[in-house]
């Protein structure tokens, strides 16, 4: 019979009755989303490389101040609220409600952080002449990739401070558990992972070199 | 949320609007999928009607239409430009809102949790609002209608340049465009949701003893559905924001450098309509698979269940579907051919597209494996599941021809791709979910549909498809272009004329042999012979339950499976078939 194989493998974990990567139900459901939603970012990033090599005329125009220091600021800023984030997880594990609770808001506090300082130099970039519809160096496809993929992952980092707020409130009136941190701590976490992908692809690629 | 497989049940809901309008019970969604797409297919099919008398009499003039339609029935002929606006909302409706919505949503909600043993959707609320995101998204569509200027007119494709221009483009183009946009941007967040539902569903749920080699291939199908629906649904959403973009923001994604349309100079230039074409069909392929897999397993349960055998061929089948859902990810430049592909590419892409041949010839000898020698009792949902896999055939054939290139680029933008896509995702899928209704409609409503209506339903259906697109793959041959209202005014085309007639009068009474179904629906649905829990004397889970089942769908049993999926004729065995709960069989071991 088809079943005895699967058995005699030693399969048990998929023989039904059981979670087979033994994870609960919403931690399985974020990871798929999360891959799902690095798919959308994937279709972004796609996009840009493809108009970024059928353009002529695209532009290099960042340079290293105040662009790059400035971004570098902003990655610094996010990779300290993974830290804070972990430590947010491991404070809940180890049911210590009320460094879970801080610990959370140092996250949303540096994500806040994030916002602010990138609409900052959005509004720096906007000053040079630089929309979505054109800038002052070449193809207008720049500014439109720029603002596309930056403005799509901060809606995202967005969504995440809300996540991160309302996840807090629900461990101070006890409603939520150290699982609930620990799923918002994985899209927290990707939300990170996209910007390690988004400051070499659309920064560190657009300053200028001086050829 | 609990930590066990099978986490505590929420109790059934007493209110009236806790119970039929917002309701978290996944057979409840599942039914308010199947009447959402029950609404989709006909207004589909009225449109599709609606261009055939334009096809087929173009210079006929119907005031009555102009009544209705003012504006696209001026002096009671339908105009170009409105043939158009109907043929992209044909397309849409028909392929999101149907075929999309019907086996997955429809029948994958309703069976998918019983098949494998659960009592629920792993997130029961998320499965609800992934259905009113879904109605939400139709709501905004069948808007496009009524707007100015009306509904887009580029395709279900919406290629670029043309979606991305706005009014200057075209009627339709303008607010039509934008509510088109917004609609499939609503769906693919609704399907994306539901498709990790699905998943989760599928991997932490299944009953002690639901190994996945057990599971029924119609849980098979709507799992690597799922995944495709996850891996390509994201994709179009990102397409749909930078096409978006293009048209609210004033970027220029997909608008070209030096564009005149209607002798005016399109401003935004640099993008690439290309670009367009390579995001929605990294979408729009796997998509033709999520409207046909689910209609493969739902063949293989009928074919099995009906043949009184097991299926053919189990482990091949779950590849196949596997390999064919996998595949469908590395050919989407089979559909650009004739863009301007390097021939490189084309010719990668072509050798995988033809790869698929693979699979889907293991599912078809399978299917046939399976009839073979078997005791084969012929009810409607028998009929319709052979019927799939005749369909199957001579849609799928013609896959083979539009796979190579260089006949590909004769037959691009003819009747023939459109002759196979309806052949095979089209009224293929459809056959699947004409089974699925005949065969789960007394598990859904407690009630007989009417065998004799069904067979003459089955028998007018299909012949009246191959009536209908036999013709069409040899107009395609001979050169008739698709997308054109009136082909009259060609002289290469003009004397095809007899068989848009043909075609449409065929068209007419197969539309008209639906209206057998809906009366055969609304009779049985409260009318019809009562089912037991076991009508078809089937295996699986679903028919351990009452008809329909309760909320929790097995009255509080936990169940133990012993049996594989499809074990009918066992040797040995007290009946013919052999339930996924029956005790292990000693003469088995």
């Amino acid at each position: 019979m088809a079943d005895a194989r699967v058995e005699n493998t030693g399969l048990q974990a998929w023989g039904g009755g059981t979670l087979p990567y033994s994870v609960s139900h919403i931690k399985l459901g974020m990871w798929l989303f999360i891959v799902s939603d690095a798919l959308t970012f994937s279709a972004l990033l796609f996009g840009y490389s493809y108009v970024r090599i059928a353009t002529p005329d695209w532009p290099t125009p960042f340079h290293f101040w105040p662009t790059v220091v400035f971004a570098t600021l902003m990655t610094a800023v996010l990779l300290s609220s993974s830290l804070t984030m972990v430590l947010a997880v491991n404070a809940a594990q180890r049911g210590d409600r009320k460094w879970t609770i801080r610990w959370i808001l140092w996250t949303a506090f540096f994500g806040t952080a994030f916002i602010v300082l990138h609409g900052m130099e959005w509004m720096g970039l906007m000053n040079q002449g630089m929309t979505l519809t054109g800038n002052p160096w070449g193809s207008p496809l720049f500014g439109a990739t720029f603002f596309g993929i930056t403005g799509m992952h901060m809606f995202h980092v967005f969504t995440g401070v809300v996540y991160l707020l309302a996840i807090a409130g629900g461990v101070a009136r006890k409603r939520f558990h150290s699982e609930h941190v620990e799923v918002c701590g994985l899209y927290w976490h990707f939300v990170d992972l996209v910007w390690m992908f988004v400051f070499p692809l659309v920064y560190l690629l657009s300053v200028d070199m001086g050829a | 949320m609990s930590d066990s497989a099978h986490p505590a049940i929420h109790p059934a809901p007493t209110t009236f609007i806790r119970k039929w309008v917002f309701s978290t019970d996944h057979k409840i969604i599942g039914i308010q999928y199947y009447f959402l797409a029950l609404i989709a297919v006909f207004t589909g099919l009225a449109l599709s009607v609606l261009m055939r008398l334009r096809l087929a009499w173009p210079t006929e003039s119907w005031p009555w239409l102009e009544t209705i339609f003012p504006v696209g029935f001026e002096g009671g002929v339908m105009s170009p430009e409105f043939y158009l606006a109907m043929l992209t909302m044909h397309g849409t409706i028909m392929v999101f809102f149907v075929l999309t919505t019907a086996p997955q949503g429809g029948f994958g909600n309703y069976f998918l949790p019983i098949q494998i043993g659960a009592h629920d959707m792993a997130f029961p609320v998320l499965n609800m609002l992934s259905f009113w995101v879904t109605f939400l998204s139709m709501g905004v569509m069948f808007a496009a209608f009524f707007v100015a200027g009306g509904a887009p007119i580029s395709g279900w494709t919406a290629y670029a340049p043309l979606s991305a221009l706005g009014e200057v483009a075209g009627p339709g183009l303008g607010s039509g465009q934008d509510l088109w946009i917004i609609s499939i941007a609503l769906f693919c967040i609704a399907s994306l949701l539901g498709a990790l539902n699905f998943i989760t569903t599928v991997l932490n749920m299944r009953a002690k003893g639901m190994s996945l080699m057990k599971m029924p291939l119609t849980v098979w199908t709507w799992f690597t559905t799922a995944i495709l629906a996850l891996l390509s649904f994201p994709v179009l959403l990102a397409a749909g924001i930078l096409l978006l973009l293009d048209r609210l923001g004033g970027t220029s994604f997909f608008i070209p450098a030096g564009l005149v349309v209607s002798d005016t100079v399109i401003e935004s230039s640099g993008g690439s309509p290309i670009l367009w074409q390579h995001l929605f069909w990294f979408f729009g392929h796997p998509e033709v698979y999520i409207a046909i897999l689910p209609g493969m397993g739902v063949a293989s349960q009928l074919l099995s269940t009906f043949a009184r055998k097991p299926i053919f061929g189990y482990h091949a089948m779950v590849v196949a579907v596997f390999a064919i859902g996998m595949l469908g990810f590395f050919v989407w430049g089979h559909h650009m051919f004739v863009s301007g592909l390097s021939p490189f590419s084309a010719l990668v892409f072509s050798i995988l597209t033809l790869a698929i041949g693979v699979p889907s010839a293991i599912k078809t000898f399978n299917w046939l494996g399976t009839l073979w020698g078997g005791k084969i009792r012929f009810t409607t949902a028998m009929l319709f599941a052979i019927g799939f896999v005749s369909l199957f055939v001579s849609g799928g054939i013609t896959g083979l021809f539009l796979g190579q290139t260089s006949v590909d680029v004769q037959l691009h933008d003819t009747y023939f791709p459109v002759a196979h896509f309806h052949m095979i995702m089209g009224v293929a899928a459809i056959f699947g979910i004409f089974g699925a209704t005949y065969y789960w409609f007394p598990k859904m409503f407690g009630r007989m549909l009417h065998e004799g209506l069904g067979k003459l339903h089955f028998w007018l259906t299909f012949i009246g498809v191959n009536a209908i697109f036999i013709p069409m793959h040899l107009m395609g041959i001979m050169g008739q272009l698709r997308r054109y209202a009136e082909s009259t005014e060609f002289k290469f085309m003009e004397p095809l004329q007899p068989y848009q007639e043909f075609v449409t009068i065929a068209a007419l009474v197969t539309a008209a042999a639906q209206l057998l179904f809906l009366v055969n629906f609304c009779w049985g649905m409260f009318k019809g012979k009562k089912a037991g829990e076991n009508p078809w004397e089937a295996t699986t889970l679903e028919w351990i339950t009452a008809s329909p089942p309760p909320h929790d769908n097995f009255g509080g049993r936990e169940l133990v499976v012993n049996h594989a999926a499809y074990e009918y004729g066992v040797p040995g065995a007290p009946r013919d078939y052999v339930m996924q709960t029956d005790p292990p069989l000693e003469t088995t071991k």
